[in-house]
Formats: C-alpha cells, sequence, structure tokens
C-alpha cells in the first residue's frame, strides 16, 4: 500500500494546501473543512490549557506555605479584599479542574487531531457531516463563552465535581453560568462523537476493513461511543442542578426529602466513562507513535482495538467507585470495585503491546517517539495507582486524599496530554506544512518529563501520609513536599512554554521551509502520509484504496531474516 | 523499614512519650478544657518521612495490603520499564535502512499477560473487599458517639455522658474526639448544611458525613495519644480549617475525662465571666468567633460590648438583648459582611444562666 500510494499522489503537481485554498476570516468561521476545524479546535483548546495551568501555578504558588500568604498577598497588591483568599484559592483550583476537563482534555484530541486525522487516515474527503461539524465547534465556542462569562462573573468555587447541596445552595459564585456551560459543551461532545462514528461505519477507503484501520481510528470510535451514550446524562444532570438552583425542585435538598448523594451518582455516571474519552484518543496517538517511530507493526493489532471497545463498555459500570466512602451500600461497593479491577486488564495488555512492538524495532529517538516512550512510563504509574484506589480497603484511607490528585494526573497529563503533545509533533508537519526544531523539541521534552513527575510523584506519598485535597491550608508536616511539588510545576510551565514557543515559531513566515516538506518525513505506512503535506482540500486527489494494513513499512523484513538467529 | 519510606508520622511514642501522657491524661482529668491556646497553629512539625501511625486494628491491615500493592506495583513498573529501557537501547535505529521484524503478535504471550495480571488484581480485590467489609459491621458492645459536620466546625457528643460536647478548632488545637484505647467505637455522623467527611488517617478510616441522612462507621483504637482528624470532603471556605485532634485515654481515664468534660455549671467562687470563658471553650464557640481580634468565619468578640454594628435589619447597639438573640436565633439579625454564614442554633444547650455568663465574659473583652 505504501509504495502505490505515494506514486499515486507523487503523480500530481503541488496544489494549494487547506491552508490557503480559500481566503479570509469568513471562509475559516464558516469552514466545513475537518482539517480547518481541527486547527480551530487545536488553537481554542490551547487557550484553555494555558488559562487552566495558570490557575494550577496560582494556587501551587499558594501551597509554598502551610498557611494563608500568597493569595492575600496578591490581593491586597491589586486593591481586592485580602480576607477572600481562602475562596480566591477555591475558585482557582475550580477553575483549573474545569477548565481542563471541560474545554482541554475532552475536545483536545478527539476534536483537534481526531478532526484533522480521522478522514485522512480512513482515505475519506471529509467526515460523514461536514455541517454538523461546524455546529459542533460554534456550540463548543459558545459552552466556552459561558465558562469565560464564568470567570468574570465571580468564578466558581465548587470544585470541577459540583457537589451538592455546596452546588445547588451554598456556594456564591456563578455555578448557573458555569453549568450551563458544561451542558452546552456536551452537545458539542456528542455531536463530535456521532459523526466519527458514521465516519468510521461508512467512509473507509475500499478495502479498508475494519482491521485494517490505524488504531488511532479504533480508538476514536470507542471514545464516540462514549460521548454520544454518556453525555447525555451529564446534560440531564446538570440540568437537574440548574432546576435545583432557580426553581427549587428540592432533587437533592435533604429539607425538601431530595438525596444530595443522588447527585454523585448521576455525575459520576457521565464523569467516570468521560475519564476514557480523555484517555482512549491518547492510547490511539500512542500505538501510532510507537508503530511509526520503530518502523514495526504494532504488536498484538487485535488486542489493542478490541481492548479499546471492552475498556468503552466496562467503563460505564465503575462509577461507584469514586463513591466507597459515600454512605453507598457495601455491595455496592463490592460490585464496582470488582468491574474496576475487570478494566484494568485491557489497559494492562496495550501496555505490554506497545512495548513488545519495540522489539526488533528500528527506533528512531526524535521527539514524537520521546512522548510516546515517555507516556508508557507516566501512564503505566497512572495505572499502576489506581489500582490502590480500586482496592476498597485502601481507598477508605486514600480517598479525597494527594493520593488522588496524583494519580488522575498521572494518568490525564502523563497520559492524554503527553500523548497529545507527541502527536502533536509527529502530525505537525503534516497541519502546518512547517517542522518543529528537533533539538528543541527533545530539551523541551525533558523540561516536561522532570517537571511533571517532580510535581506529582511525590503527591502519592503526601496522600499516603493523610494530606487531603482541595486544602488551602495545611499541617506544617507537609510543608517540603508541597515546595517539591510546587517547584515541579514551575519547571512543567517553563517546559510548556518554550514547546509554545518553538510551535508557533515554526509557523512564522520566516521559518518557512525553502523547499515544501515532503509527504511522508517519518515513513509512515497510513494513508495521511499519503499525500500532500499540508493536504490539499479534500485531502486526495482520487478515491485512494487499500490492499494492506497501515503498520506495514518497507523495513519490515518479510524473509524471516531478522528474527532468525 | 519499607513503610517509613512512603509514611509520615504525627508523633512519636517512645516511653518518654508514654510517660509525659499518663502525666497529662492525669492532668486532663484534672482540667479537661486543657487546650494550648495561641494565634499560630499549634499542630506539631514533625519530619515528612517518618511513619503513619497504625494507631486502630484496622490499620495494620490496611498497610499490608498497601504495601503488597506497592511491591507488585514495582516488580511490574521495573519489568516494563527495565524491558522497555533494554528494547529502547538495543534496537535504536543504527542504519536508515534497517531491517525490522514482522512480529505481529504472540498467542501464549498475549494470554499470559492478560491472565496473570488478571489473577492478581482478583486477589487483591478480594483481600480489600474482606478488609472493608470488617469495617462495615461494627461489634455490637461499641461506645456510641455523634458527630456533626458544620461548615467549618465538628461537634462530637456521647450518648453515655449527658451534656458532653466537644467540638473542633484549628486554632485552639481543640480536643474533637475523645475515645478509649482497646475499646470498639462506633460513629453515627450526620451533617447540618453540606457533604463533609470525617477523617482520621492514622487509623485509616474515612466516611462522608451527609445532610439529611446519618453514615456510620467504627473502629478500634490501639494506641494512647493525639492524632490528626480532617475534613476530607471540600465543603467551602473553610475546608482545610475544618482539622480536629482525636485523643486516644487509657479506658480508666477516658471515662473520667468525659464526666469532667461535660460538667457546665458554674463552680463555688467562680465568677460569672470565668464561667463565661469556659462555655466559650466547651460549646464551640470558639471554632468561629476570636478574642483577639482576629476575623474568623463569625465576628471577634473582641470590644463587642456595646458596640454599634450594622445589621442587615438596621443599626444595633451590642447588648444583653442582641447577643441573646444571636445564641438563640443566630440569623434574626446579622452583622454585615457575615450575611452568607449561618450560625447554628443554641436553643436548648444554653440556658439563660450559660447565657448571661457569657455576656459577662464578653464585658471583659475590651
Amino acid at each position: 500500500m505504501a509504495d502505490k500510494e505515494s506514486k499515486h499522489e507523487a503523480g500530481h503537481a503541488r496544489e494549494p494546501s487547506y491552508l490557503v485554498a480559500q481566503k479570509g476570516l469568513k471562509s475559516w468561521l464558516l469552514t466545513i473543512d475537518h482539517k480547518r476545524l481541527g486547527m480551530m479546535y487545536l488553537g481554542a483548546t490551547m487557550v484553555f490549557f494555558f488559562i487552566a495551568g495558570m490557575s494550577a501555578i496560582a494556587f501551587r504558588t499558594e501551597l509554598l506555605t502551610p498557611g494563608p500568604g500568597e493569595i492575600s498577598w496578591v490581593l491586597e497588591k491589586l486593591g481586592m479584599d485580602p480576607t477572600q483568599s481562602a475562596t480566591t484559592y477555591n475558585k482557582l483550583f475550580t477553575v483549573h479542574g474545569a477548565v481542563m476537563v471541560f474545554l482541554v482534555i475532552i475536545p483536545s484530541v478527539p476534536a483537534a487531531l481526531g478532526n484533522f486525522l480521522l478522514p485522512l487516515m480512513l482515505g475519506a474527503k471529509d467526515v460523514a457531516f461536514p455541517r454538523l461539524n461546524l455546529l459542533s465547534f460554534w456550540v463548543y465556542t459558545l459552552g466556552a463563552l459561558f465558562f469565560v462569562y464564568t470567570l468574570f462573573a465571580g468564578g466558581l468555587d465548587t470544585g470541577w465535581t459540583f457537589y451538592t447541596p455546596y452546588s445547588s445552595n451554598f456556594s456564591g459564585t456563578a455555578v448557573l453560568s458555569a453549568t450551563f456551560g458544561a451542558f452546552i459543551l456536551g452537545f458539542s461532545s456528542i455531536l463530535t462523537g456521532l459523526n466519527f462514528m458514521v465516519t468510521i461505519h461508512k467512509m473507509r477507503a475500499p478495502g479498508m476493513t475494519w482491521n485494517r484501520m490505524p488504531l488511532f481510528c479504533w480508538a476514536i470510535y470507542a471514545t464516540a461511543v462514549i460521548q454520544v451514550l454518556a453525555t447525555p446524562v451529564l446534560a440531564i444532570t446538570l440540568m437537574l442542578l440548574i432546576a435545583e438552583k432557580t426553581l427549587n425542585i428540592g432533587i437533592f435538598d435533604p429539607a425538601m426529602g431530595g438525596d444530595p448523594v443522588l447527585f454523585q451518582h448521576f455525575f459520576w455516571f457521565y464523569s467516570h466513562p468521560a475519564v476514557y474519552i480523555m484517555i482512549l484518543p491518547g492510547f490511539g496517538i500512542v500505538s501510532e507513535l510507537i508503530a511509526v517511530h520503530s518502523r514495526k507493526h504494532i504488536f498484538g493489532y487485535k488486542a489493542i482495538a478490541l481492548s479499546s471497545v471492552a475498556i468503552a463498555i466496562i467503563s460505564f459500570v465503575v462509577w461507584g467507585h469514586h463513591m466507597f466512602v459515600s454512605g453507598q451500600s457495601e455491595l455496592a461497593g463490592i460490585v464496582f470495585s470488582f468491574l474496576t479491577f475487570a478494566v484494568a486488564v485491557p489497559t494492562a495488555i496495550k501496555v505490554f503491546s506497545w512495548v513488545a512492538t519495540l522489539y526488533r524495532g528500528s527506533i528512531q529517538f526524535n521527539t514524537p517517539m520521546l512522548y510516546g516512550l515517555m507516556f508508557l512510563f507516566t501512564f503505566t504509574i497512572g495505572g499502576l495507582t489506581g489500582v490502590f484506589l480500586g482496592t476498597l480497603s485502601v481507598d477508605v484511607h486514600l480517598h479525597d486524599t494527594y493520593f488522588v490528585v496524583a494519580h488522575f494526573h498521572y494518568v490525564m497529563m502523563g497520559g492524554t496530554i503527553i500523548a497529545f503533545i507527541g502527536g502533536l509533533h509527529h502530525w505537525w508537519p503534516k497541519m502546518t506544512g512547517r517542522m518543529y526544531p528537533e533539538w528543541q523539541g527533545r530539551w523541551a521534552s525533558l523540561f516536561i518529563f522532570v517537571g511533571f513527575n517532580m510535581t506529582f510523584f511525590n503527591q502519592f506519598v503526601m496522600g499516603q501520609q493523610g494530606m487531603p485535597r482541595r486544602y488551602y491550608t495545611y499541617v506544617p508536616q507537609f510543608q517540603q513536599q508541597h515546595v517539591l511539588s510546587s517547584i515541579g510545576a514551575y519547571i512543567l510551565l517553563v517546559g510548556f512554554l518554550w514547546i509554545a514557543y518553538y510551535l508557533l515559531g515554526s509557523l512564522r513566515k520566516k521559518n518557512a521551509p525553502k523547499e515544501p516538506l515532503p509527504d511522508n518525513p517519518w515513513g509512515g505506512a497510513s494513508l495521511e502520509w499519503h499525500t500532500q503535506t499540508p493536504p490539499i482540500e479534500h485531502n486526495f486527489h482520487g478515491q485512494p484504496r487499500v490492499d494492506s494494513d497501515p503498520y506495514s513499512f518497507p523495513q519490515i523484513d518479510r524473509t524471516g531474516q531478522v528474527d532468525h538467529h | 523499614m519499607i513503610l517509613s519510606m512512603f509514611m509520615a508520622p504525627e508523633k512519636a511514642a517512645p516511653a518518654a512519650q508514654k510517660a509525659a501522657e499518663t502525666a497529662q491524661a492525669a492532668q486532663a482529668v484534672a482540667d479537661p478544657t486543657l487546650h494550648k491556646q495561641g494565634a499560630g497553629a499549634v499542630w506539631e512539625t514533625v519530619s515528612p518521612w517518618a511513619e503513619l501511625p497504625q494507631a486502630s486494628t484496622f490499620a495494620e491491615g490496611v498497610d499490608l495490603l498497601y504495601m503488597f500493592i506497592v511491591a507488585l506495583s514495582v516488580f511490574f513498573f521495573v519489568l516494563i520499564m527495565g524491558v522497555q529501557g533494554y528494547f529502547m537501547w538495543k534496537y535504536h535505529r543504527k542504519s536508515d535502512d534497517q531491517k525490522t521484524s514482522s512480529i505481529t503478535h504472540n498467542g501464549k504471550i498475549e494470554f499470559l499477560w492478560s491472565a496473570v495480571p488478571a489473577v492478581l488484581l482478583v486477589v487483591i480485590f478480594v483481600w480489600g473487599e474482606v478488609d472493608f467489609l470488617k469495617q462495615s459491621v461494627s461489634p455490637p458492645d461499641a461506645v456510641q458517639v455523634r458527630v456533626t459536620g458544620r461548615q467549618w466546625f465538628w461537634t462530637v457528643e456521647y450518648p453515655d455522658y449527658p451534656g458532653v460536647q466537644l467540638t473542633s478548632s484549628v486554632d485552639e488545637n481543640a480536643v474533637t474526639l475523645v475515645v478509649p484505647k482497646g475499646k470498639p467505637v462506633q460513629l453515627t455522623l450526620t451533617s447540618e448544611d453540606v457533604i463533609h467527611d470525617f477523617y482520621i488517617p492514622a487509623f485509616r478510616v474515612k466516611r462522608d458525613v451527609v445532610p439529611g441522612r446519618y453514615t456510620t462507621f467504627w473502629f478500634e483504637a490501639t494506641q494512647v495519644g493525639e492524632f490528626n482528624l480532617y475534613c476530607a470532603e471540600y465543603c467551602g471556605d473553610q475546608h482545610s480549617a475544618m482539622i480536629g485532634k482525636v485523643k486516644v485515654l487509657d479506658p480508666e481515664h477516658y471515662a473520667a475525662y468525659l464526666i469532667e468534660a461535660g460538667k457546665l455549671e458554674q463552680e463555688e467562687g467562680e465568677s460569672m465571666a470565668a464561667y463565661g470563658q469556659r462555655i466559650y471553650g466547651k460549646r464551640g464557640c470558639n471554632a468561629c468567633h476570636s478574642l483577639d481580634g482576629s476575623p474568623k468565619i463569625g465576628p471577634s468578640w473582641k470590644g463587642l460590648w456595646n458596640k454599634q454594628e450594622t445589621t442587615d435589619k438596621g443599626s444595633v447597639t451590642i447588648d444583653d438583648n442582641y447577643i441573646k438573640e444571636s445564641v438563640l436565633e443566630p440569623n434574626a439579625q446579622i452583622v454585615v459582611g457575615f450575611e452568607g454564614v449561618k450560625m447554628p442554633s443554641y436553643k436548648g444547650q444554653l440556658d439563660d444562666k450559660q447565657i448571661s455568663a457569657v455576656v459577662e465574659f464578653i464585658k471583659t473583652l475590651k
């Protein structure tokens, strides 16, 4: 397949890329080109990543000392009321969580990279419903505007989890606009998921069976199933919260016969599958990075593909592991714990398969591969620490401590974000027609790796020692560890700013390559590498046909010589 | 010991400490309101690398399972990363046309690396479940304690010791919960407002505290001493200030301590102001009202007497009537700036004599 397609595309003269094919602001704002939409999502999610990241830098600075101080100092300097420092802290961690979850991680891989890559990888001209895709983007923007409004209308201090009765009856912050914003964002997610599912079912190139689809597409598919089935539950939950606040319906209010724990069931019924929306696309990226940069067929293709589907299904029945100490019945706890362990098995299978892919490969340690390998390190830690939390008796001790914070940062940041950055570098030439500077990429990745582990690893220890989460002040014994964590956060900040600097820098006119970049700078074998860099507006000059799978690298030795000792 | 790598300490408990504890317990019987007062937090700073005490019958079991999972995790992590590191070194790209293996799967290996983790996970699951179930069935003879969580302090009461009410206060280092060593204690918890969580790390116990219903758990303390107690469910502004102390006493001292703590009558020769000060310390006023002018959850009592204040219902002079109303119907006239706070009422908990004593105490705080 690899050679056939490149000759097919190479035979054509270079045409204007999708970036310049149509001109003017309107051609972007009303585009139905999945590639342009992907880039717009990319820009938006990165802006919100910066905002949420700076929130974290702010509260990590407060946590340098056990008592209050840093935030009240800033408030005073800004002429604001320093006695509001505890509330300000609570708003900072809430905004960090809510923006990261709803505006960054859930959309980023599917909507940014997924939008750009899915039709290309499938050999299609666009997604199944391009106008629906445009609608998804504007719905996202509308939801985002409600969040931005929330920031200016008093912020949000409920935690991203909005637990009742605090969120419904006690918080004085802009809960309504934030919940309504999340409600709207949910529709963007649902529509994107629907679009991707239909695209994968109906628009694969001739010859591309399900088993010849890149694993990134399998991951997007599993994610899309969750998006479509789980997000409506979030919508209903948020509607109920809004109704509770505005109409006083009493569903979560014990004084009116309601049950505040019911909110937790509703909320986590979506939010647990949501964390798999966040990680599955990251898994898909890692499969591509590892295979391409070791020039070896992915090991265990079927297992990786089907494990994504298994994870998607099981993810719907584990939500109660967030509620082991909530007062839910012991039987519920037992069932949820068992199913939580069940979801660990397909996940472990993936990690082993990725490592096995490296065996007898030809590994190049460029920036995308460094992030792929980094993912294996940090995600494995994240996944293993999930085992502690799924264990009933141990979770009683660890629940709502920094152990949980460390675990989810290892899987969401050490997992999704690191995979995302790897994917960003891997597909950067294809998306932008520019190349990032390789040595800067490698050195910045070191900042990310060191900063990340320094920030979060010792939080496992802190949590086990009893340091609760969401604490504005803390007992002095934890200060050394908090300082370590905050220093790590500053190192991470430097790393991220560096990445932004050279990626954005690569887009400048003066950094344009003298010759257009090759179609296939990495030697990939999936269809996106067999079309122009960046692609033309309708992706391919003619319908590609496929007669082998997307990991058939020319370097693979089929004569058996490599495996013969 | 491996545990020391992962755990942090609250108090070391060698022999000297035991002697001090006995002395303190003896003293505690004589003066149950012995607190360390002061503006700064008096929580002891100990090394982050010392061990979290195993101060309940559950603790050893939880720690053992925790260490088992740590051991397995370290083993698999080292294995996976070791293999990865080895492959990275051995199979780095040596030339651009270097050939790679055509291996795509191996049924035997894939089965093994699915089945072995699955079996290990089942073992961990069963172990965790068994220990968890032990925590949920309380022994029938357990000492009963009732806990109420409010924004932002705990109130602990003992059905067997009427009149005893302990509260938490971060500044006062107040003892929030007193339990006997070696006897099961069952807590029944509820909240007056939002969801809180009662967490004692040294005992490895935690339970959400929910409004409108009761949650329950039990433990048996195995060490005499003092241990930190935290709120572990985000509950608003002062969530991190909702910390307290759990005091474990020998059974002989425990009963005497609580009987003393429950006594709240004016002693012979005691002035009303001094009586009022004891009420301040023992009925939870100290959780929200400072004596030195510093702002806390509620207004400071310093300089309060005869002060002209603006409330949400208009101007008022802080006198006997206003103070009594604030104690019995706290939300009738709220001082401007404290509108968001819902002070709980003390109706039925303080009699008129006690309220007058509090007023006399306030008068002394110029």
